[in-house]
């Protein structure tokens, strides 16, 4: 498996080295890999079952839970198959869309680059590493939306799906950390075994509700759904694969995959239900009502992606059986349906439903698999979506706790989804044509392969469900379950209360579709009442919000970064010392055991002389005197240190010192006038908080003296000088040998101050 | 500056300054010194030039900039820490061994020197960019 993320990370690249005259061409190439790998997840099948899986650990920091680690069981196959399968058809798709645009290579990049980290994302196995991969498709998805760059909308939506995204990925990863101290791992097998500890923890609310955060936002759950609509800026095979198969799932894969660790609490079964409900009601709504292909598909995927939130909320056997074959039936007909609306807008030049009509005549063949497309998502037999409607219906009625409340909302919905399905069938292929779009001549080539090839799937499994069903969703299912669980998938399931429900929805369904597709005005009507009755739009909300924040982050800022040098270093130095004297306070560090002795007479005589120098350098007018002062202090020391046989630290002592004498007089030469600019308050404040300082300073390094480590360093250092390090110099022993990472650190700190100061002092003066 | 005595007297102490901090260098394994000394020696013999005459006429003069003597030193510096990981145990471990001159005990050459010639070089480097920077031709007012 790491084998495979491997070689797609590494193809990724490989993109830039293929020929340049290739161009679109290198689409094909990229599906035979996808479609590699799909094959070799499909031998995999047979391996996979309830209770075997496949993993792969490589331990890297054990001590920190962070491993390498992959689980290939059921529900990971299912969607690398979804990932692979439709991966190789999306782009046998942009082959044929992308042909008139240029920085192909760049998009391919980044879609192939992002069916491998979603790939990743669902085979990992430790949490942190999936996190890593989630974040990863949360970036590439940001360059694919963005990749009509020069519109404006486009570089907004792509921006307010990145913010949202990462806002809830933070909260994902804090989820994560949370959960992960209570069982004090990563790795998602340790969290299902640990699963009674993590949820008799006070840590389970807080760290469900973080996760749930990123598991709402990546999959577009209320209130955030609204980046979905918004990522349609982007080119229709992103659409088809990011915004329908693959990265919007994500949040679902994670749902399904820490159910069984996270699943059946009352806050699990009170909170995911209850925003999939919303969900599910606001995207079949909104779909209504809309007229862009696009815009009706995103919404539809709303109330796709609510469902299955939902049914995993609910948590009972049924309704996980439910939510598998719906994923499924999900991305056949949505990634079919995106594909087609791209090839109509290809074809026509609009996607705007009011302005298109009667394309029957025309594209005979893409009508057949739009019809077909459009049966499944309304939930009619002999489709796949049939079987698992009924499934949603059942798990709907037998559904614990309000039970009934769903139910009805599940019915409202499906009603909505009916009327969609057919509003868009007969507004875009029958009636009469109009003549408000041209078709132009781009040939067919491989528009129609992909959805043709999903749509029969979809079909066949439909009609034959039951190898589907043993072999796919059941292991899947398992996995999220938890135990194993046999399948079996009957497309005629009898008369029952079900099939009743199913025939109403159809008849609600049709009529409420009859009068919108006859009246026109109703529906202007009905979008008039929206705008009432939802007066709060959340991509301006959330807009606004956003420069709300800039703006205070700005306003602060200039607080913070004044650009005043002397207050920076009255801020660092009465940080320090506040620190050091509170420090010292708590610890009553000011009591000093250090006795005074006398010291001979020419040291006590420097002591007073480096002591004058200092006061003199303080008081005195001249910059000269003043500098030559600073130079008398350092010599001073650097004599005393010598008494005290620190012979090297003198010698540097005294070359540091002339060489900023030296440095000091080359400034000097270009100062304005010695002038006294500052007030008195200011001298006093500068004085109180040199004393503070330096009194800090003082009494530390007086207690320094009598720090009694339990093993003075220094006697390994003097022993071990010569035997070891074959030196005399202790000194430069510990320097340039024992201590030498420290020498490193400081010679690298010395040349980036250097670069620092002659970038400063060489660049020219910016215009102001 | 224009000090005759200081320009004469530069030509003949810059070479002492620049042996003197070679042997500075040299001697610091076993007696006072080093190559952190003995770079800042080095730099001033540099400066010392500089302001007999002036900073202008040392930049025009100079054989390497200070950023190459700052990324010799580096490089060297860089070097050195390598040896110990192949030869022995970790990054940065000292390995010596003695070059033979005839008539002696022979010259004991090993990674650390290596890592204080490295440092020597970058020390020079940093002065002479301090002392260049400083001495920019630029309106302060």
């Amino acid at each position: 498996m790491l084998n495979l993320l491997i070689i797609y990370f590494l193809l990724a690249l490989g993109i830039f080295i293929l020929p340049k005259q290739l161009k679109y061409q290198k689409a094909i190439w990229i599906a035979g890999v996808q479609f590699a790998a799909f094959v070799w997840f499909a031998s995999k099948i047979q391996f996979i079952s309830a209770e075997k899986a496949e993993t792969l650990l490589i331990t890297w920091i054990p001590e920190l839970g962070l491993n390498i680690e992959f689980l290939l069981d059921g529900l990971s196959l299912a969607f690398a198959l979804l990932v692979s399968g439709i991966g190789a058809l999306v782009f046998l798709y942009a082959h044929s869309y992308m042909k008139s645009y240029e920085y192909t290579d760049k998009f391919f990049f980044h879609l192939f680059l992002f069916s491998g980290a979603m790939l990743g994302l669902v085979l990992s196995g430790n949490l942190i590493q999936l996190f890593i991969f989630w974040e990863l498709t949360t970036v590439l998805s940001f360059f694919l939306i963005s990749f009509f760059h020069e519109k404006e909308v486009a570089r907004k939506a792509a921006f307010q799906s990145l913010v949202i995204t990462f806002l809830g990925g933070l909260g994902l990863l804090a989820g994560i950390l949370l959960i992960g101290s209570v069982v004090d791992s990563y790795s998602i097998n340790d969290w299902v075994a640990g699963s009674e500890k993590i949820k008799e923890s006070n840590l389970y609310l807080p760290g469900l509700l973080l996760i749930l955060l990123g598991v709402f936002t990546k999959s577009a759950q209320f209130p955030f759904h609204f980046w979905l609509p918004g990522a349609m800026q982007a080119p229709a095979p992103v659409s088809a694969y990011l915004h329908s198969a693959t990265m919007v799932k994500a949040g679902v894969f994670l749902l399904a995959r820490l159910s069984p660790a996270l699943g059946g609490t009352a806050e699990w079964t009170f909170i995911v239900p209850l925003f999939g409900v919303i969900t599910m009601l606001i995207g079949s709504y909104f779909a209504i009502t809309q007229t862009d292909l696009k815009a009706i598909l995103a919404y539809t995927t709303i109330n796709a992606l609510g469902v299955m939130v939902l049914l995993i909320g609910i948590d009972t056997k049924l309704s996980i059986k439910a939510a598998v074959l719906f994923l499924f039936i999900h991305a056949f007909y949505k990634a079919s349906l995106f594909m087609i609306a791209g090839f109509i807008e290809k074809k026509t030049g609009t996607r705007d439903l009011n302005e298109l009509g009667g394309l029957i005549k025309s594209f005979p063949i893409t009508f057949g698999i739009s019809l077909l497309a459009l049966l499944s998502m309304a939930g009619l037999p002999p489709m796949l979506g049939f079987l698992g409607k009924e499934l949603i219906y059942e798990a709907k009625v037998q559904s614990p706790g309000f039970g009934s409340l769903i139910f009805i909302f599940g019915v409202i919905s499906n009603i909505l989804m009916f009327a969609v399905s057919t509003r868009v069938l007969f507004k875009v292929f029958l009636g009469k044509p109009k003549n408000s779009y041209t078709i132009s001549k781009i040939k067919n080539g491989l528009f129609v392969l992909g959805p043709g090839l999903l749509v029969l799937l979809s079909l066949i499994f439909g009609i034959a469900p039951n190898m589907f069903g043993k072999w796919i969703v059941e292991p899947a299912m398992s996995v999220i379950y938890a135990e194993p669980v046999k399948v079996e998938l009957k497309l005629w399931h009898g008369f029952n209360l079900v099939l009743l429900l199913s025939l109403a929805t159809v008849a609600v369904g049709a009529a409420l579709s009859y009068i919108l597709i006859k009246k026109v005005w109703v529906e202007e009507q009905w979008r008039k009442v929206n705008k009432i009755i939802f007066p709060v739009r959340f991509p301006e909300v959330f807009s606004i919000a956003l420069e709300k924040f800039v703006a205070i982050s700005v306003s602060k800022t200039k607080v913070l970064q004044h650009g005043y040098h002397r207050y920076y270093i009255l801020t660092i130095i009465l940080f320090t010392a506040v620190l050091l004297w509170l420090q010292l306070y708590l610890t009553r560090g000011w009591h000093l055991e250090t006795a005074f002795t006398f010291q001979p007479l020419y040291i006590s005589g420097l002591v007073v002389i480096v002591i004058l120098s200092v006061l003199f350098t303080v008081l005195t007018r001249s910059r000269i005197a003043a500098i030559i002062a600073m130079g008398v202090t350092g010599y001073g020391l650097a004599l005393i240190f010598l008494y005290y046989s620190a012979v090297d630290l003198a010698i540097t002592q005294i070359l540091a010192e002339t060489l900023t004498v030296v440095m000091f007089m080359l400034i000097l030469q270009r100062l304005p006038v010695f002038a006294k600019l500052s007030a008195k308050a200011t001298k006093i404040r500068d004085l109180i908080v040199a004393v503070i300082f330096g009194s800090a300073m003082t009494i530390l390094s007086l207690k320094a003296i009598n720090v009694d480590f339990n093993n003075p360093i220094s006697g390994y250092f003097m022993a071990n000088s010569y035997d070891k390090a074959f030196g005399k110099n202790v000194v430069n022993v510990i320097l340039v040998d024992f201590r030498a990472l420290d020498t490193l650190g400081e010679v690298t700190v010395l040349v980036v101050a250097a670069l620092g100061v002659a970038a400063l002092l060489t660049s020219k003066k910016p215009k102001t | 500056m224009n000090s005759l005595i200081l320009q004469i007297a530069s030509k003949y102490v810059r070479w002492l300054l620049v042996i003197f901090s070679i042997i500075v260098l040299i001697r610091g394994h076993n007696y006072p010194g080093g190559g952190f000394i003995g770079g800042m020696l080095a730099g001033l013999s540099l400066a010392y030039k500089g302001f007999a005459f002036t900073p202008e006429l040392l930049k025009k003069e100079i054989k390497m900039k200070p950023e190459g003597y700052i990324g010799l030193g580096l490089m060297l510096v860089f070097i050195s820490i390598w040896p110990g990981v192949f030869l022995k145990t970790a990054l940065m471990e000292g390995v010596w061994f003695t070059i033979p001159i005839p008539f002696s005990e022979g010259f004991k050459f090993g990674t650390p020197f290596l890592f204080d010639i490295g440092v020597f070089f970058t020390v020079i480097g940093v002065t002479v960019l301090f002392l260049f920077s400083l001495s920019h031709e630029k309106t302060w007012k």
